[in-house]
């Protein structure tokens, strides 16, 4: 018995190995989040939100995101390539998703929002993302925000005033309550046309096989559109 | 012609060792649990897609999503796993006095042990962020090279 116990005591760690390894597989394989028809419509309805791309565009891609996330700066470089290649075909929302703890998140989707007041959102949001390596790892993020908004050739009196005040901040929880409604725990967290697109599938070729898929989707006919 | 024959005979079977030398080579064998049990539960991250998203540390993302958490595609975790299989399954044998599993046992942590040296370089230098289930898994490494060699050669 003694000749054969390192045998079993090896293969017993190695059974309970796998087999703990596919339950917390099982356990933390994510579930594909989808946008029912109230909170479509609920996303049609305000004004808050930060569009890219004709409104009749037959895919909308809603991007939950966060500037200092490196994933999103990673992924926000293939998505611009997307939208110029889909062009009219494809509308862009990106939604704030700031984490508590990436130290200066919040501050960026408020320089972000701030922009936005002056009609230059999206050209931050690039700008932020472009720069995320060098805010993030700074020692003063502000000033480069600040030299950012510069660039932009933004009115910087009203930029710091906006930066502080309520209506930034009301956009950034608006955003972040959507989010957590939708029950989104990561970023970036991307929904083509009201459904997630796994975390896995969170790469330019999977992204584009997404929404060819949600082209070819909206292009057949519904069945109330077949005749009798 | 005969002593030849007997010293073969001894590494693949097993011999009686000291007490202390058992024990050294059942601490081993825990030591690695701990290692593996790390190592796998990053290896399901990385199967899970959570490497690829934000909600966690960031700094472990930074690490974990970079280009040095692959080789030819594999997580590094993964192969981490494999290995620290590998030094309890070698570490069990040798407990039972399998003088080849001793060999392979003092291989294995080694090359782990440069690796890990290699993986700390990337993450201070290169990275410039540290992971903690990383770190864990250096001082396991560092834990097992010593014990390793503090062993004594025969029995």
């Amino acid at each position: 018995m003694r000749r054969f116990l390192p045998f079993i005591i090896v293969a017993l760690v190695g059974f309970i190995t796998v087999g703990a390894a596919t339950v917390l597989y099982r356990a933390k394989r994510p579930v594909t989040l989808s946008i029912s028809k109230e909170k479509a419509a609920e996303k049609e309805k305000q004004d808050l939100m930060h569009v890219r791309g004709p409104a009749q565009a037959p895919v909308t891609l809603e991007e939950f995101g966060d500037f200092q996330c490196p994933p999103c700066g990673k992924i926000s470089g293939p998505l611009l390539e997307i939208e110029k290649d889909y062009g009219s075909k494809l509308r862009v929302i990106f939604r704030n998703f700031p984490f508590p703890n990436h130290q200066h998140a919040l501050e960026a989707a408020y320089v972000a929002e701030a922009a936005g007041l002056q009609g230059r959102y999206w050209e931050m949001h690039d700008l932020l993302y472009r720069e995320q390596a060098n805010w993030s790892e700074g020692p003063d993020a502000k000033q480069l925000f600040n030299s950012y908004a510069r660039i932009l050739g933004l009115e910087m009196d009203r930029f710091e005033t906006d930066i502080a005040g309520p209506t930034v901040k009301a956009r950034v929880t608006a955003d972040q309550e959507r989010g957590k409604s939708l029950g989104v725990k990561a970023t970036p967290s991307i929904f083509i046309n009201n459904q997630e697109v796994p975390p896995k599938s969170l790469n330019p070729t999977a992204l584009r096989a997404a929404i060819d898929e949600a082209l070819k989707e909206k292009a057949r006919p519904t069945p109330n559109a077949v005749p009798k | 012609m005969p002593s030849q024959s007997k010293s073969r005979a001894q590494r693949s079977t097993a011999i009686a060792l000291p007490r202390g030398t058992v024990v050294v080579y059942a601490v081993v064998a825990l030591i690695s649990l701990a290692g593996l049990a790390d190592a796998t539960y990053l290896t399901v991250q990385n199967l899970a897609g959570e490497t690829a998203v934000c909600g966690g540390s960031p700094d472990c993302f930074r690490v974990l999503g970079s280009v040095f958490s692959k080789i030819a595609g594999i997580p590094v975790a993964a192969i981490g796993s494999v290995a620290y299989f590998a030094v309890f399954t070698f570490a069990t044998f040798a407990a039972f006095g399998y003088q080849r599993a001793r060999t392979f046992l003092a291989v294995t942590v080694f090359i782990m042990f440069l690796s890990t040296l290699w993986f700390l370089y990337v993450q201070a230098f290169l990275l410039h962020a540290f992971c903690r289930y990383c770190l864990f898994s250096a001082a396991i490494t560092f834990l097992l090279t010593g014990l390793i060699v503090a062993t004594p050669r025969r029995p």
